[in-house]
């Protein structure tokens, strides 16, 4: 049953993409309904899950044994707790809503039976990842979820940018795994083992200096993966993929993983405060990252993106406070799941009516045009930040309440942080709904290239349609989803939040503990809602007021470099690319005189003393005989010196 | 046996007579300068006379020694077989450039020296170095006749040995016939194909010219002359020529014969045989070649003086 | 005299005809020292035979000779034999084992 889970959306990715063109015209549906199979067999076992005790409710399943080794026993085998059925029921649900919205949105993509099929293969990986009972399937769904995003972002490989994109989140992602790789070297030598049950109980006997070791390498497969400081630069490029792939990585998959992994694997983190401090660490840094780069960005998708940047960093961040934390990060990655896929979908439906155009500068006054859209996203941005009574401000609040929890000088600090955040959110999320629904209508100015983003979709151009967009509302098969999704961003955070039933449903996975926080939860709330306010008031300050320019103006130095994604990618070329330049460079060299020149010059030495040894041998048999008579006295010689002696 | 310096019975003694040193020196010198000879003598013939003559005192130095047998077999077997097999080869091999004793191998000639030096110092050094006291004679073993006592150790002690022996002669005689055997693999040419070959082959086909024919000598060393009076090179064996014993027909002979030619041709009125443009100075020019060789211009003068004084 | 100078007389004989085969290079030449060397040997044989008092020496050098005339008689052979393929007794112009 729980394999099914995992082998439905396989199949389709299979059937899909091994299909051929007869499934041209049938297939997405085939892909959407497969992958509504999943999520009702996830909803079955969902269903029988919660008729059993709290204690009593994982279920394991072992398929067959993968790597029957003496002393190394890998297995094929799956581990459906609370945890993973969280993650299950997101993943095949919102993964399902986006197939549906794929439908509409690829209708005219002629690649649309490979797009399903990746899809698929996407839900396939994901499921598995979280599926798994031991770190090597782990891994296995871990390179399956890199593989497929890869697919995914280069979908549309004819474009350089996006098959550059597509390249770049695999590489940064190859570094993460190599972590999570590491990780599992280590645990092996450590507990002999790498399967979730016997590593996560026995974390305790192992020293912290291992312990800690093991949590630094998975922090950093949880950084390639969830784009968190300092493996971030693939995100925003990600963006070059076909806008539900954005929504699906973003929302249900692929960044959500690094959040898995560390709460998966939060006995190891217990253990080590060393490597859970390096992890809140990440994780505020990320989130003001993320944030800042957030409030620069023209394209609403960038825009979004670093919001998603952002979120994470709140949910690692949740996650590296350990069990005070570890609910409200699953919590948050939840709730986000439903609303950052709403706003994902609803900039595709607004994509969608302007002609594929990216840039916030030229749209505007949309809301009058879709409306649909308009109220879907408007539910999404107030649950984002944090309205009250919507699914961010539970989830949100509880993370800066554990934040302030953490106690002492960094629980302070972590708070002030996270207010931070949810202020920048407010602000940057607020300018996103402003230059898109509200204002003047800018996409009926004269459509001149954007010198702020020159790589923008050129889409609009190329087909000719230089002509104003007309903006229109999408077809029900793309509006359905958004609405089913702004359901989940309100009323989740508060049936989450309604008598603690999540943190309950997840305790005997994650153990929850009450923090201790030193204010009191309802100034933890009034400060977060003042937060709100003062971002909301000063980005209505900024573009609600007064009328946004088509061009964008040229910014202080932080917003030039938040456009440049606070230089992320100079400071990659800078340290890793000129240095392993040099570096590779430098090896070359030694390559070249000192290994090359140690073998050649060896070889030189042998063949020019070979050529004068070889003088030796000149066939004259006269010149033997002198070495022979010359070796007879040297013997005589011997014999007396010894005799002598 | 005149070598024998002291009576039989005294070579069984343990020290040696006056007599036997002076033979010693005067034979040992000679030894030494016979294998120097060996080694130093241009030609191989000499080489192998100076070789016999060190065997045959090393057979006297074996009588000397109480070794009568030996020293017996050392004359018949080596001085007499040995060195006549080598002589043998020799005269079969013939002469060549390897006779010559100049060196071609770059510092050869050094090495063999330090060689040589080094291993005769050593050995010598290695002989001084042993302490000789009183020696036993071979009286004892000698008692019952030398050659009985040999013959008493080589069947019984050595009897193996001896037998192994004669099985390396055997082989030996075996292997220097098939050595030397040449398989004729190919069926013998019968006399008409060889006449087509040497057609073919563009050989001489007539008889080779005579030698002396037209010259004023008809030795065998002596070449024919052509019409126009420059000598056939055919006409006289290579091997003397490559041995320097022709007699070249020198270039004021041919003019005077010229000469004598002219005036027979106008004592009888008629037209002197026109013969070639200019015989005389062929003649000059070879004689002038010829001169290069020293030995051969002194066999031409000589022959010429002989020629001159027949003249006359 | 002592016999010992006999001994010295063959080191010098064997020294000459090590020599020769050195610096000769008609192979028959060079056949002819080594023939002197083993003379050499056979005379210290003899010296060592009489100086022991025992005839072992003297049989020790009847085999060498018998040896010696079988070598004779194949090397002499494997220089017609060289001289028929080569047309020459040099052991220089055998020089093929070379690179």
């Amino acid at each position: 049953m729980i394999g099914l889970l995992v082998g439905v959306p396989l199949l389709g990715a299979a059937v899909l993409l091994c299909g051929g063109r007869r499934l041209d015209r049938t297939g997405h549906w085939l892909g959407t309904l497969l992958a509504a199979v999943s999520f009702a067999i996830g909803a079955a076992l969902f269903a029988s899950m919660l008729g059993e005790d709290a204690e009593s409710r994982a279920m394991h399943s072992k398929l067959f044994s993968w790597v029957p080794v003496e002393g190394f026993q890998a297995d094929v085998a799956f581990q459906l707790d609370q945890l993973s059925m969280t993650f299950v029921l997101l993943i095949t649900g919102v993964g399902t809503l986006i197939h549906l919205y794929s439908v509409g949105y690829m209708e005219h993509d002629p690649g649309r039976r490979r797009f399903f099929g990746y899809l698929n293969l996407f839900l396939a990986a994901m499921l598995l990842l979280v599926l798994a009972d031991n770190y090597l399937l782990l891994y296995v769904g871990w390179e399956g979820v890199g593989l497929a995003s890869y697919l995914l972002i280069g979908f549309w490989q004819h474009k350089p940018t996006a098959a550059t994109a597509a390249k770049k989140a695999f590489i940064v992602n190859r570094v993460g795994d190599a972590g999570l790789a590491i990780a599992i070297f280590l645990m092996f030598t450590t507990f002999g083992t790498f399967a979730f049950a016997p590593v996560l109980s026995s974390a305790g006997d192992a020293s912290e200096g291992q312990l800690t070791a093991i949590g630094l390498m998975l922090l950093l497969a949880a950084c390639g993966k969830s784009a968190q400081v300092p493996l971030q630069s693939w995100l925003g490029d990600a963006m070059e993929g076909p806008t539900p792939v954005s929504a699906l990585i973003h929302a249900a998959t692929m960044v959500t993983a690094g959040v898995y992994l560390i709460t998966r694997s939060g006995a190891i983190f217990n253990g080590a405060p060393d490597a859970q401090l390096v992890v809140v660490v990440v994780g505020a840094v990320t989130l003001l990252f993320g944030a800042i780069v957030g409030c620069a960005k023209d394209d609403i998708k960038k825009a979004l993106a670093g919001s998603t940047m952002s979120q994470i960093g709140y949910m690692i961040l949740a996650a590296g406070l350990g069990p005070i934390g570890y609910a409200f990060a699953i919590m948050h990655l939840v709730t986000h799941g439903f609303f950052k896929a709403g706003l994902f979908l609803g900039a595709g439906s607004v994509m969608h009516g302007m002609n594929d155009e990216v840039d916030m500068r030229r749209y505007g006054g949309l809301r009058k045009y879709m409306p649909v859209t308009f109220v879907t996203f408007g539910l999404g941005y107030l649950a984002i930040i944090g309205f009250p009574g919507l699914s961010g401000f539970f989830s949100k609040d509880q993370i800066i309440e554990a934040a302030f929890a953490k106690g002492g000088t960094e629980g302070w600090i972590l708070g002030a942080v996270t207010l931070l955040g949810a202020a920048i959110t407010a602000y940057y999320m607020t300018r996103v709904m402003l230059m898109t629904f509200f204002g003047e209508e800018r996409w009926r100015q004269a459509p001149t290239p954007s010198p702020a983003e020159p790589d923008v979709e050129p889409a609009a151009e190329t087909r000719g349609e230089h002509a104003e967009p007309h903006p229109h509302e999408s077809p029900k098969v793309m509006t359905i989803p958004m609405i089913v999704l702004a359901f989940g961003s309100v009323f989740a955070g508060g049936i989450f939040k309604a008598g603690d039933s999540f943190v309950n449903w997840l305790e005997p996975v994650t153990a929850f503990e009450h923090g201790h926080s030193p204010v009191s939860a309802t100034t933890v709330t009034a400060a977060t809602v003042v937060s709100l306010v003062i971002g909301v008031g000063a980005a209505w300050f900024q573009y609600g007021r007064k009328p946004v320019p088509v061009v964008a103006p040229r910014g202080n130095l932080l917003t030039r470099a938040a456009r440049r994604d606070l230089l992320q990618d100079d400071f990659n070329h800078v340290v890793l690319v000129s240095g392993g330049t040099h570096l590779t460079r430098s090896l070359v060299y030694v390559d070249h005189k000192v290994v090359d020149g140690a073998v050649n010059g060896t070889a030189a030495t042998f063949g020019g003393l070979s050529g004068r040894l070889r003088r030796l041998q000149n066939g004259f048999a006269r010149s033997y005989a002198v070495s022979m008579f010359g070796g007879a006295a040297v013997l005589i010689a011997a014999t007396l010196l010894m005799r002598a002696v | 046996m005149s070598g024998l310096p002291v009576p039989m019975t005294e070579l069984a003694a343990t020290a040696t007579s006056t007599g036997e040193a002076l033979q010693f020196w005067v034979l040992g010198t000679i030894a030494v300068l016979g294998g120097l000879g060996t080694v130093l003598m241009r030609r191989a013939v000499h080489s192998a006379l100076c070789l016999a003559g060190t065997m045959i005192i090393l057979a006297l130095f074996y009588l000397a020694n109480g070794a009568y047998f030996l020293g017996v077999v050392q004359i018949v077997v080596y001085t007499g077989a040995v060195m006549m097999l080598f002589l043998f080869v020799l005269m079969l091999v013939g002469v060549s450039a390897a006779d010559s004793l100049k060196e071609t191998l770059k510092g050869q000639r050094w090495l063999a020296a330090g060689c040589g030096l080094g291993l005769g110092i050593l050995l010598i050094a290695g002989i001084g170095q042993v302490s000789v006291g009183s020696f036993n004679g071979l009286a004892a073993a000698n008692a019952q006749g030398n050659v009985p006592a040999l013959a008493s150790l080589l069947f019984t002690k050595y009897v193996v040995a001896f037998e192994v022996v004669g099985a390396l002669l055997t082989v030996a005689a075996v292997g220097a016939t098939l050595l030397t055997h040449r398989e004729r693999v190919e069926k013998n040419k019968s006399q008409r194909e060889q006449a087509i070959e040497r057609v073919r082959g563009g050989k001489q086909l007539p008889p080779l010219p005579a030698p002396g024919v037209y010259a004023r000598h008809n030795a065998v060393d002596r070449p024919a002359l052509l019409p126009d009076g420059s000598p056939a090179e055919l006409s006289v064996n290579p091997t003397l020529r490559s041995r320097g014993q022709i007699r070249e027909v020198s270039a004021e002979q041919l003019a005077r014969l010229a000469a004598v030619e002219q005036r027979t041709a106008e004592y009888h009125g008629r037209s002197a045989y026109p013969g070639p443009k200019d015989p005389g100075e062929r003649a000059l020019e070879r004689a002038a070649a010829d001169r290069a060789e020293e030995r051969d211009d002194d066999a031409t003068e000589r022959g010429t003086e002989r020629e001159e004084e027949a003249a006359k | 005299m002592s016999p010992i100078n006999y001994v010295y007389l063959a080191a010098l004989l064997f020294t000459i005809g090590a020599a020769g085969v050195l610096i000769r290079r008609n192979a028959i030449v060079v056949f002819m020292c080594i023939e002197l060397m083993l003379n050499a040997a056979n005379l210290t044989l003899v010296a060592f035979s009489r100086m022991h008092g025992n005839l072992d020496g003297q049989i020790m050098a009847f085999f060498v000779m018998v040896v010696a005339a079988a070598e004779v008689v194949v090397g002499l052979a494997i220089i017609v034999m060289l001289y028929r393929a080569r047309h020459s007794a040099s052991v220089d112009d055998a020089s093929l084992m070379k690179l």
